[in-house]
Formats: C-alpha cells, structure tokens, sequence
C-alpha cells in the first residue's frame, strides 16, 4: 500500500509537469485551431533563455524570468508574423506541417548552439515549499509545478471566460470567417494567442528544467507527449488538460512500477489511440456535430 | 490513326479524353524516351555511387507516392509511415531470415502486412477527422517503434536482422546495379499503378473525400470504406519499399524508421506537392539528394583538418535546413516542385507569346 501511495504522489507530481506542459498548447488550440508540433521547441527555447541569463550571464533571478518571459513573448509575435500569417486561409494540412517544419528548425538550431548536453539550473526554490506527507517526501519543485499550474488555471480561466480578448480568441476558434465578417481582429486575436502562448510554454520550459534539467531531445519529447494529455482532456479545455495531464502521469508511474519501466514511454500512446477509439473528443472536449 | 499534338484549344469531345494519362502522343514518346534512357542508359553511365543514390530514390518515390495518396489525394494525415515503412522492412526480413521465403514474397508479404497494420490505425478514422486522426497514427508511429526495439524474440532488438542474399529466379542479386534493375521496375510499376488508381471509382472517390467528406457521403460514396482503402493502398506502398529497402541494405536495425522518416516522407510530398504523382518523385529525389549533399559536406568537413570540430557542430544544421526547406515550401509554393515543373512546362509551350 505505502509502495502504491508512493506511486500515486510521484505519478500525480509528474502529471502536474506533464500539465503544465499542455497549458501552452491549449492555449494555441483554443484561439487557432492548429495543433502545434513545435511545442516542445518553444518549451526548450524559453528554459534555455532563462539558462543563459540565469546561470551563464550570472543576472538575479526575477531578473532572469522577466527577460525570459518578454523575450518568448516577443518571440511568440515574431513567429506568428514571419511563419503562420502568410498561412492564414490555407488548408489545415498545410498549417500544420509548417509547425512540423518550424520544430525541425528549432530543434536544429537548439542543438546547434547547445548541442545535445543536459544543462542544471542551480537551486533557487525556497525549502519551505516541501511537504512531508507520512513518510512521502514531495519536493518543493513538485509543489511549486502544482501551485503554478493551479494559478494558470484560474488565470487562464478568466481571462478566456470573461475578458473580451479571450471571447475573441474563443470566438476566432470556432469559426475564422464568421469571428471576421463580425468585425473581430484576426490576425491581432493570432498574434496574441502565439505571444501568449509562447510565454506559457516559456514558464512550463523553465519548470520542466527544473526538475530534469534542460535538454533539447528531452524537452522536444516532451512536447510530443502533450499529445494524450490533451486529447485525453479534450483539446479545447484548459481544465481537460490538466486533468489528464495528472491522469497520464499517474498511469505512466503505476505501469513503469507494477510492470516495466520500459513500457512508461508507450503506454501513453496505447491509452491515446484507446480514447481515440471510444471516446474521441476527450473528457471535457466539445463535441462537433456537423450539419449539411 | 491520327497522331495527336497538342491542339490550341479545349476540343475534347469524349470524358476518354478527358481521363487519358497522356494529352498528346508527345508524352507518350517522351515517357518511352525516358524509360529508355532510364533502363538501358544510366545504369551503364552513373558510377556505382551514383547509382547507390539513385537507388534510395526510387525507394523513397515508392513510398512517397503511396503516402501522396492517403494525404494529398484523400486528404487524411498519416504521422505514422515512417514506422509502416519499417513494419514491411521488418516483414520481410523476418520471413526471409528465419522463414526462407525467396525475395519476391518475402517483399510482397512486407506490403501485405504493413497494409493490415495500416488498416488497424486507420480505423479511427471511422468516427474521426483531420486533427484527431493525426494524432492517431502519431501514437501508431511510436507504439510501433516501440515494438521493433523491445520485442527482441521477433525483431532482435537493437542488434536488428540480418538478411541472406535476395535472389530472383534463382539469379542472385550481388551488386548494386542488379537492385538497380528490380528497384526501377518496381518503380514504374507502382507509378503505372497509382496513376491508374486516381482515375478510377476509387481514386475519384478519395478526391472527392479530399475535397468534402460531407458532400462525398451525400452522394453515395461510404466514406469509411474508402477512407480505410485509402490507409491501406498507401501502407502496401510503404511497407513494399520498406521491404525493398531491408532486401537492398542487407540488414535491419529500429534506429531509421523514427519520427524523424515519417518527417522526411512528408516533407517529399509536400516539397513535391501534394495531389501529384510525379509531384511525389521529384520531391524524394529533392529530399534524398539533400540529405545526402549534407552529410556529404559534413564527412568533407570532418576530413579536413582542424575543421573536424566544426563538423560535428553543423551535424544538426541538418535538421535546421530540413525545416527551412519545408517552411519556405509551404509559404512560398504551396503546390510544390509539380507546380514548378508545370510553369517551366508551360512556358516552354508557350514562348515567345507568353500571355
């Protein structure tokens, strides 16, 4: 029992990792309806910019997070506007093999500039945030993923909820021809969402450095690994991708301690194409009913 | 008989006409010129390296233009091919390994196998579009790559297979160019198929799925069908030339048929263009060709002295110009090198009166 508690807690710390990773793709999917495959790049490039600031540039910390934070946002904009606005009104295929082509791209340069070392943050949590539960240690990392991903959800939440950029963006997702011909800004609603995005993906990069250290094959994995998290959520749903981030993170500890440890990085997919096959659009996704 | 030149017009009377392969006997006399040139003459004039390239591509074009059906003409993603181009070269090097089947079933059971396991992962597809069908056969390309490395009885893990001699007919294929000859034939065939395939019920069928599945459906056409038809006619490519490429290579190991190939086969329909067969040869020749170009300037660079470390840090360069190439493609042509072709073409027909 104590085994399978210890399992359970490591499971939803990393589920937690796994869902604070998804946030950033949500994000995009929610406002554009396009499934980013460069995700995990974004998620390396902000953790490496916070490296180099944070540890080869030797800056303060709040520092480090603020460059980063405008830098992957500013990087976000630029993205949108050199890559995926000369996309607008073509073909989905289309959009999405540009973000296949664009996190072959990063991923190049990234190893490149990097190479394919693993780098650490050195510690800057504060102690106090670890908690001892019975003999089960969580470590503050752990916590500190779980309090950020709980902010996000609030955040991110109202913002898409009761903000009129994030009706904007919610509206420009359901129907591109429709959020325009109502005078909504696409191509702002875009940019933004990118921006946003990237910040998102940028704040999850650093966290995941945290905990595992930086390494590009690792993070572009990762970013892979959003997959069944979000589709088991739901791919329009926040809260979807949260919950099915711990979902995953629990069922990829429990096999990879009752069976194999070789299996973990499969079993994901094997439980993706299960949901795919009996319930497509997820726990909390909308449903699409089509009418002719 | 009336030799047909190119009119200067629309004076097609007949639907035959309008669904002939070639427009004028032009074509037909170019496409016997290039066969020609492409059976008896190469394999005599390019040296064995050339030909070891040469080679890849057809392979590729074969997979390339199984994998143009599913996506450019019935307009389902498939993430998975790179693995289905491994599941047929597995196939095949199992049964000619540990079974002794000869070469020609041994690669044509590759293809029938693949198809099977094309079908399994499209079956989603029955109750799935676009989006979320992607993503299946992505979880298909990672559940397979998992088996070729971890089920060791049958694909002995990383250590791979390795092939006996592939013989046909009882003459046995030594040297580079006897593939030379069983690859290209194979080749023409597959495109003389495919290019068939499309103008039929059923590649008429996939277009029109491509196109608009809800208005397909509303005429009679039962999607599903077709849409797992689709999944397997490309699988059979795929694993075909996979299986010709496990018999080529001599041996097998999981390390090729990653993520990164089904990239690599998609970026050759899309650099290619998407809907066109002969879009799918020239963008396998473009990929096969560049990637060959890189990692020969990265072996020169290596040779080099003082140089060698510069070498290792341009390696992932490689992957950078894969993306670029894709990213420029898809922004500036769309359509692909076919497109291309076409222009050059046309303005050849056209000049000196251009407009």
């Amino acid at each position: 029992m104590d085994f399978f508690l210890q399992l359970l807690i490591q499971g939803l710390s990393i589920g937690c990792l796994y869902a604070i990773a998804a946030l950033g793709f949500v994000m995009i999917f929610k406002s554009s309806s396009i499934l980013n495959f460069a995700h995990g790049e974004l998620l390396a490039i902000g953790a490496y910019i916070f490296l180099v600031i944070s540890v080869w540039l030797n800056l303060p910390i709040y520092l480090a997070f603020i460059v980063t934070f405008v830098g992957s946002f500013f990087l976000g904009f630029v993205i949108e506007r050199l890559f995926l606005r000369p996309m607008i009104g073509e073909a989905l295929i289309e959009v999405i093999m540009l973000t296949v082509g664009l996190a072959a791209m990063f991923k190049g340069l990234l190893l490149f500039i990097f190479s394919g070392n693993t780098y650490v943050y050195p510690n800057f949590l504060p102690a106090g945030l670890t908690i001892k539960i019975g003999n089960i240690t969580v470590s503050s990392v752990y916590t500190a993923t779980f309090l950020a991903t709980i902010i996000f959800l609030i955040v991110f939440g109202l913002f898409f909820k009761y903000s009129s950029q994030g009706i904007y963006m919610r509206s420009v997702a359901d129907s591109q021809t429709a959020a325009l011909s109502l005078g909504v800004n696409v191509r702002r609603v875009f940019a933004l969402s990118w921006a946003i995005a990237s910040l998102v993906c940028a704040m999850s990069g650093i966290v995941l450095g945290i905990l595992n250290g930086i390494n590009v094959h690792d993070l572009s994995k990762m970013g892979l690994k959003v997959f069944p998290v979000v589709i088991l959520g739901g791919l329009e749903s926040i809260l979807g991708a949260i919950i099915g981030g711990l979902i995953i993170g629990v069922i990829e500890t429990l096999v990879s301690g009752y069976f194999s440890t070789s299996l973990r990085d499969v079993v994901a997919y094997v439980i993706l194409v299960i949901i795919l096959m009996i319930k497509p659009y997820g726990l909390f996704g909308l449903v699409e009913i089509e009418r002719v | 008989m009336k030799l047909r030149l190119r009119p200067c017009g629309n004076y097609k009377e007949k639907y035959i006409e309008e669904l002939a392969i070639f427009e004028t006997d032009f074509g037909r006399l170019w496409t016997l010129i290039g066969l020609i040139i492409l059976f008896l003459v190469i394999p005599f004039v390019v040296g064995s390296y050339g030909i070891y390239i040469l080679n890849h591509v057809g392979i590729y074009a074969i997979a390339a233009v199984g994998l143009n059906i599913l996506i450019g003409f019935t307009g389902q993603i498939s993430l998975g091919h790179g693995a289905f181009f491994g599941v047929g070269a597995y196939t095949a090097a199992i049964l000619m390994s540990k079974v002794g089947f000869p070469f020609i079933p041994a690669v044509i059971a590759g293809g029938v196998v693949t198809a099977f396991v094309g079908l399994i992962f499209g079956i989603p597809s029955s109750r799935l579009k676009h989006l979320y069908l992607t993503i299946s056969t992505l979880a298909g390309q990672f559940i397979l790559e998992y088996i070729f490395v971890h089920w060791k009885s049958l694909t002995g893990g990383t250590e791979g297979i390795i092939l006996p001699k592939s013989t046909i007919f009882g003459y046995t294929l030594k040297s580079d160019r006897a593939f030379f000859y069983v690859i290209f034939v194979c080749f023409v065939l597959f495109l003389w198929i495919a290019k068939n395939i499309i103008r039929t019920r059923y590649g008429r069928a996939f277009i029109a799925i491509r196109d608009n599945d809800q208005a397909a459906e509303g005429m009679g056409i039962p999607i599903f069908k077709y849409k797992l038809l689709s999944f397997g006619i490309s699988s059979f490519y795929a694993g075909f030339a996979g299986a010709l490429w496990a018999a080529y290579m001599g041996s097998i190991t999981p390390e090729p048929f990653t993520f990164i190939l089904s990239l690599e086969f998609i970026a050759m329909i899309i650099i290619g263009g998407l809907g066109s067969i002969t879009g799918s040869v020239f963008g396998a020749t473009f990929i096969t060709l560049i990637n060959e170009m890189l990692s020969q300037l990265a072996a020169y660079l290596m040779n080099l002295k003082g140089l060698a470390g510069v070498a290792m840090t341009i390696a992932p360069l490689r992957e950078f110009f894969f993306g670029l190439i894709i990213v420029l493609f898809l922004i500036f042509e769309p359509r692909g090198l076919a497109e291309v072709w076409r222009i050059v073409k046309s303005s050849f027909k056209l000049w000196p009166f251009s407009y």
